[in-house]
């Protein structure tokens, strides 16, 4: 009958927007690879949702920022659907959100990527390797050690000597060198991961990672925004 | 420090892996999902799944063996066999690959390359040459296309080069002299290849001792080693092969 199948649509759409409540919300704005984020969550039993709805990031459990792709095209793809100020406001409430590659570079000032303007939630830039040594290659690719320069809850577990995959030919230069967590050595050091109050970003993919890349999404996932 | 890669090959026919010698004789070897979700347990840096059947009926099949892969594994892996257009690489990528390797369709189409580097990024852009030693020209390799059964007139270290400017983030570079004969890979091919490009490449056919992986990263100058026959028949598993590379002084994740 008719009135079942709106009292079912109702009835789910309700359970829809109590659950984005309490689930990692994936922020969807057509680049990178989502999937791969939400398959890893998916295998950690990680209640998460792929969204590409404002909203469903303003009242999000957590966020998770991901990206693969070029800077300029993500950012134009964040103001159309508006999910621009739906990061900054989830920002500034508290929530606890995790930048992966993309994601962590587009929350700083600006990427020298296509000289494209970003997010600016943490101040810094995002410049290209320029390397010296003709035998190392751009992208930086491959598997790579990381040194923890800062405790962090989401690092607690990170052993020396963990690897994690890297692709990229841009990095994160946040500031202020507090803000710098860990680090990476591709002929010069540079930050592997950046953090800031309920902001953590990685410039490794965790979801590509193995198994130490699966502990730092498990533990973010039981991060509530306080740093060390 | 970057660390060289070990990367076990699943050729994928019918569902099943196997693995013949010069691209013939094929052997079963498993299942594999079950073998990929072995190799990153064991501490694979990387999977190749290649399709050797690349047929319109495979290519469901494939997408869907993505799929599953992707659910279980947690470590790169490309996929490759019969890709022909940036919409198949779009829906491999969709399905949870993390690279799509093309071969034929790039020496027919080398615009492929550029196109989908262009909309996906040159580090998911693979080009694989099956490469055969030149019997006229010493010191020279001929491309060779539709699963090593057509020769061209293409030299491969010429192509290595065009490949990279064009688009591809890595090249996966096969010796079909050394396929699947165990007897170490062809380490002039690779030097000459990775020499002359600025992008990784990944020496493939003919690993049968940890010596040849050795061999291929100091002497031909590879980044990456992939590797068949010695895994899949468990003569060494993912950590002999990285022991035996720390040992003699290679960086590797382990």
């Amino acid at each position: 009958m008719w009135w079942q199948k709106v009292i079912f649509i109702c009835f789910s759409t309700q359970q829809l927007n109590d659950s984005t409540n309490s689930m990692i919300a994936i922020i969807d704005y057509g680049a990178g690879n989502l999937t791969s984020v939400k398959r890893a969550l998916d295998y950690l039993k990680i209640p998460s949702v792929i969204s590409p709805d404002p909203k469903a990031v303003r009242s999000a459990k957590q966020i998770i920022f991901p990206g693969v792709g070029h800077a300029a095209a993500a950012m134009k793809k964040l103001r159309e659907r508006g999910l621009d100020g739906a990061l900054r406001d989830a920002f500034a409430a508290g929530t606890p959100i995790m930048g992966i590659c993309l994601g962590t570079q587009i929350i700083l000032s600006r990427s020298e990527e296509g000289d494209t303007e970003c997010l600016g939630i943490i101040a810094g830039t995002v410049p290209r390797f320029r390397l010296s040594d003709p035998a190392l290659k751009v992208p930086h690719m491959g598997w790579d050690a990381i040194t923890v320069k800062q405790k962090h809850p989401v690092l607690c577990d990170v052993r020396p000597g963990d690897e994690f995959y890297f692709v990229h030919s841009y990095y994160p230069l946040p500031s202020d060198p507090s803000a710098v967590i860990a680090t990476c050595g591709y002929e010069t050091e540079f930050p592997a991961i950046i953090g800031a109050m309920n902001f953590i970003g990685t410039q490794f993919h965790p979801e590509k990672s193995g198994s130490a890349g699966l502990r730092i999404l498990k533990n973010f996932a039981a991060w509530k925004g306080a740093p060390c | 420090m970057l660390t060289r890669r070990i990367i076990p090959c699943l050729d994928v026919k019918d569902g099943r892996v196997v693995k013949g010698v010069h691209f013939v004789n094929l052997r079963d070897a498993g299942d594999p999902v079950e073998l990929g979700t072995r190799y990153s347990d064991e501490g694979a840096d990387e999977l190749v799944f290649l399709d050797i059947t690349a047929t319109i009926r495979s290519r469901k099949t494939i997408v869907e063996l993505v799929r599953k892969v992707a659910e279980n594994v947690f470590i790169p892996f490309t996929v490759g066999g019969g890709i022909r257009s940036v919409e198949q690489i779009d829906e491999l990528l969709r399905s949870g690959a993390e690279k799509c390797s093309v071969n034929t369709a790039a020496v027919s189409n080398p615009d492929i390359l550029t196109q989908a580097a262009q909309r996906f990024g040159n580090q998911c852009v693979v080009l694989a040459i099956d490469a055969r030693r030149s019997k006229t020209k010493a010191g020279h390799w001929q491309v060779t296309v539709k699963a090593g059964t057509e020769p061209t007139d293409i030299d491969a270290v010429e192509w290595a080069v065009e490949g990279a400017k064009r688009g591809a983030g890595e090249i996966l570079l096969t010796s079909m002299d050394a396929d699947g004969t165990q007897k170490g890979y062809d380490i002039e091919l690779t030097r000459a290849v990775a020499d002359a490009v600025t992008v990784p490449v990944i020496a493939s056919g003919g690993a049968g001792t940890l010596e040849h992986l050795y061999d291929a990263i100091v002497a031909g100058h590879a980044e990456a080693v992939l590797m068949a026959s010695i895994t899949h028949f468990e003569n060494y598993t993912i950590n002999q092969m990285k022991e035996y590379l720390r040992s003699r002084g290679i960086a590797v994740n382990l």
